[in-house]
């Protein structure tokens, strides 16, 4: 089981409880079928992907980043029990989406980068290792199920 | 992995933008790279790893440097930084995953200085060229 140290958690709620999860979610996806293109492949039924512009404007896309982010409250809420809380996602990346592991820690850097665009300075250090550390332990939660 | 013209043009425009906080976003970088990633640290037995150490200024301001003058001569990192490539791969020796660690903190230093500027376009251009840094960076490694 991961060990949190109450700073730890206090860091990652305090973020939380701040974060728009729509504009996050939807800022982060985007950024992740941008900057990592090939991240795209998972997405043909989305429509119009085509230029950095149509990604961001993408309905579908806002929608489902939206959807990811919702679910990451999860782990937030459920810090200790994160393994549990994603066991059956996990199945479902793996069985029927069929998502190679590495896109959830691509996707979880991402969501640093745009975690720290949003908090500028308030995102300090302490903060960042705390965060990387969450995005870290849900990567690995949902990598765990795979066979 | 090739840098478009837009890829160099976006890159360009950050780092002109930088120039003058490059030891301040250096030193940045290191100080949240030795925090979030604590590995990195065994690199720098011989340092002060405090908050405000005059070593991470220094060293910070010396990688700074290395990715200004790559990004001023953007068509040849290669050219650009093979003394810096001999060095890792002869001395330093630094294990290729780090520079990825590294990366990812600098461009978390722009999100929080620079967010206007670190638009998606920019994002996906600077995380580019910051692999193809490591990539020269670890070329002579095998």
């Amino acid at each position: 089981m991961v060990h949190w140290s109450a700073e730890e958690k206090q860091l990652i709620a305090s973020v939380w409880s701040k974060v728009n999860v729509e504009e996050c979610g939807a800022e982060a996806l985007a950024r992740l079928l941008i900057v990592y293109p090939w991240t795209q492949r998972f997405f043909a039924s989305f429509g119009n992907l085509s230029s950095p512009t149509a990604i961001l404007g993408n309905p579908k896309v806002r929608a489902h980043g939206k959807k990811v982010l919702t679910s990451f409250g999860e782990a937030v809420k459920n810090l200790d029990n994160i393994k549990v809380t994603y066991a059956k996602l996990s199945e479902l990346h793996c069985e029927k989406l069929h998502v190679d592991p590495e896109n959830f820690r691509l996707l979880g850097d991402i969501l640093i980068i745009v975690l720290a665009s949003h908090f500028a300075r308030d995102f300090t250090p302490a903060c960042q290792f705390a965060w990387q550390k969450l995005v870290g332990v849900v990567a690995h939660a949902l990598a765990r199920k795979y066979h | 992995m090739v840098l478009s013209a837009n890829d160099k043009s976006n890159v360009k425009g950050v780092f002109s933008k930088i120039s003058s906080h490059a030891e301040e976003y250096g030193a940045e970088t290191l100080e949240r790279m030795f925090t979030t990633y604590p590995q990195t640290k065994t690199y720098f037995p011989h340092f002060d790893l405090h908050h405000g150490s005059a070593q991470i200024k220094a060293h910070g301001k010396k990688v700074a440097t290395a990715l200004i003058e790559a990004a001023n001569h953007i068509d040849d990192i290669a050219g650009a930084l093979s003394k810096l490539s001999d060095l890792h791969a002869q001395k330093l020796r630094v294990d290729p995953v780090n520079f990825k660690l590294l990366g990812q903190c600098f461009l978390v230093v722009m999100a929080i200085h620079h967010p206007s500027a670190l638009t998606p376009e920019v994002h996906a251009s600077l995380d580019k060229f910051l692999c193809a840094v490591g990539n020269v960076l670890t070329s002579k490694y095998r």
